[in-house]
């Protein structure tokens, strides 16, 4: 059993989910708020990686990073080494490649909020970022455990994109997919329908329980 | 107290503009009623009160502070106008208890002190008992008190209510039009209420701003702007109506004697209603007579002097003094023939069903 891939998918599934609902929560509660006619640019930029081949992201990671680029080099300085085939560098692609997964589902649940109860909210003298904690995020809780869901069951069997930034360097850059992968090209059959297995159930088990979550929330708001 | 002046534009992309301006006295009224059609920009002045809808050009002042100006670019964020606002749908907190809906904007208060003010609104808008229930449990006419409260506890210096009766059925409404009203005055904060409902301009407010096509087209006293409505428009809106202070000396039989000014008038008695009501006559149902006419089946028959007359297309609008200040609207023929001029004396006769009561306690009346 590769339970060093195991552990390193799950790392790697965890993070990106924690980093996009840091980074993903404003950037959907901005799209879900504003009234800028500009903001289909933005939805299109994190709709990219939906449409986009991950190796595309991959190569454009590889040389936007690479050691002698300003950016390959201020990473290089922060983290003590360049980007492309580390762990860091696998968690920045995984992150930019699960934007729509964690931002759609976001935005799609805090637009729900009625907006006349965040209004209510601010004429209670409660600030805007007190009224998100307080009113939105409670509401659009369901949705937002939705995208993590998403987040982290899309991102445990990323493969192209963890395949051209991160390379194949056991328990360093190689996650489920790419020992399944492995095990396929090796010919080792049984071991890669294990692996896969274990991913089948894993992802299957993550959706039930969403769903039945969702169910339980729903019914308690009265919705 | 002081008052609200405002005088703003609010422009947008598709629809008419809205340019209001008015003066409301905040301290001899309790209760303002902002009266127009349905679409003539009463929420959005509403709205741009509340700091919710930022007005074009122009100002929004409230007792000496300045909330909103143009010209100095001054802008005050909705949660620092210390305004109590109630949703047309109520807007609680479904994710809350009744508790911590009422509590929510009560800031910089102990626990301790906290749950005391939100106990003490309950007990006011008498929802003390709902307060552990959750908003999808509570009826319509349960969840406005529970949003009035909401409004109250953080002691708001000026209440605003955006058709605060209209989520409810049709008889609920109106037996909480009297409750609310009451509510309001005893709340002790300056209100305005938006309404397009002439019944609950009558009972709820003591003065009213006539909103049409996204202007306010007449400000005063609720019974002055029915009884002379500035032009056509107005009168359109409020209708062709008396509307008279009047107070209840005795019932029976069905039937209610009112004291209006100095006369005294017999009206159709409304179940329920308190002592202090509008008596409420249209201009069509005013007979006019000689004085030494033969006695009809009208139950009022009042002396009257005509004080003005105006034209008004084929009719004649004719102002009275009959003790009190009645309008009556009659053909030019009849005008004619009764001689009708400044000065004249007439009978004003006015059947008793023709009388109707409207419900308006007054700020003194007992809670």
């Amino acid at each position: 059993m590769d339970t060093a891939a195991l552990k390193l998918s799950f790392q790697l599934a965890s993070l990106t989910t924690l980093v996009l609902l840091v980074v993903g929560l404003p950037v959907a509660q901005w799209l879900a708020t504003t009234r800028w006619r500009g903001k289909v640019l933005v939805e299109a930029v994190v709709a990219l990686p939906l449409v986009l081949p991950p190796t595309v992201l991959g190569f454009y990671l590889l040389v936007a990073f690479g050691p002698r680029t300003p950016l390959g080099r201020a990473w290089a300085d922060v983290f003590g080494g360049p980007l492309p085939f580390s762990f860091g560098g696998l968690l920045v692609a995984s992150v930019i490649y699960g934007l729509p997964f964690a931002v759609q589902p976001f935005t799609a649940a805090l637009a729900r909020v009625d907006r006349s109860l965040v209004e209510a909210s601010h004429s209670l003298g409660v600030s805007r970022v007190g009224t998100f904690a307080r009113v939105s995020l409670p509401l659009a809780a369901p949705g937002i455990l939705a995208g993590c869901v998403l987040t982290f069951a899309h991102a445990l069997g990323e493969f192209g994109v963890v395949l051209m930034v991160g390379g194949n360097i056991p328990g360093e850059t190689r996650t489920l997919s790419i020992a399944i992968f492995n095990h396929v090209e090796q010919l080792d059959y049984a071991a890669a329908g294990r692996t896969s297995l274990l991913l089948l159930a894993i992802s299957f088990a993550v959706l039930v329980l969403t769903y039945a979550l969702q169910r339980g929330r729903g019914g308690a708001w009265g919705r | 107290m002081g008052a609200l002046s405002f005088r703003f534009e609010r422009r947008f992309r598709e629809g008419p503009a809205i340019a209001a301006e008015a003066h409301v006295p905040l301290g001899e009224a309790p209760v303002t009623v902002l009266f127009g059609p349905s679409g003539s920009g009463k929420t959005t002045i509403l709205r741009a009160l509340a700091g919710l809808e930022t007005p074009d050009s122009g100002f929004i002042r409230f007792a000496g502070e300045t909330w909103f100006d143009a010209a100095t670019r001054t802008l005050v964020p909705a949660q620092r106008r210390g305004v109590g606002l109630l949703f047309q749908e109520y807007a609680l907190f479904p994710h809350l208890g009744v508790a911590a809906n009422i509590g929510y904007g009560v800031h910089g208060l102990r626990r301790a002190e906290r749950d005391e003010r939100v106990r003490e609104v309950a007990r006011l808008c008498a929802v003390e008992d709902l307060l552990d229930r959750r908003p999808a449990q509570l009826s319509g006419g349960q969840r406005q008190r529970v949003a009035l409260s909401r409004a109250l506890a953080p002691r708001p210096r000026l209440l605003l209510l955006d058709e605060p009766l209209s989520a409810l059925d049709q008889a609920l409404r109106e037996e909480l039009r009297t409750e609310l009203r009451r509510l309001l005055v005893a709340s002790r904060v300056p209100a305005l209420v938006v309404t397009h409902d002439r019944a609950e301009a009558l009972s709820l407010g003591d003065r009213i701003a006539v909103v049409i096509g996204g202007r306010i087209r007449q400000t005063g006293p609720v019974s002055e702007v029915f009884a002379a409505p500035a032009d056509r428009d107005v009168a359109r809106v409020v209708g062709t109506e008396n509307v008279l202070p009047a107070h209840v000396t005795s019932r029976s039989d069905g039937l209610a004697t009112v004291t209006v000014g100095t006369a005294t008038l017999l009206a159709l008695d409304v179940a329920g209603a308190p002592d202090d009501v509008f008596a409420c006559i249209r201009a069509e149902e005013v007979t006019l007579e000689p004085r030494d006419g033969a006695p009809t089946s009208a139950r009022n028959r009042l002396a009257a002097t005509v004080t003005v007359t105006a034209l008004e297309g084929p009719l004649v609008r004719v102002h009275l003094d009959c003790g009190f200040p009645l309008v009556a609207l009659v053909t030019r023929k009849s005008a004619d023939d009764l001689r009708i001029a400044p000065g004249a004396n007439v009978a004003a006769l006015v059947k008793a069903p023709a009388v109707r009561l409207v419900p308006h306690g007054t700020s003194t009346s007992p809670p």
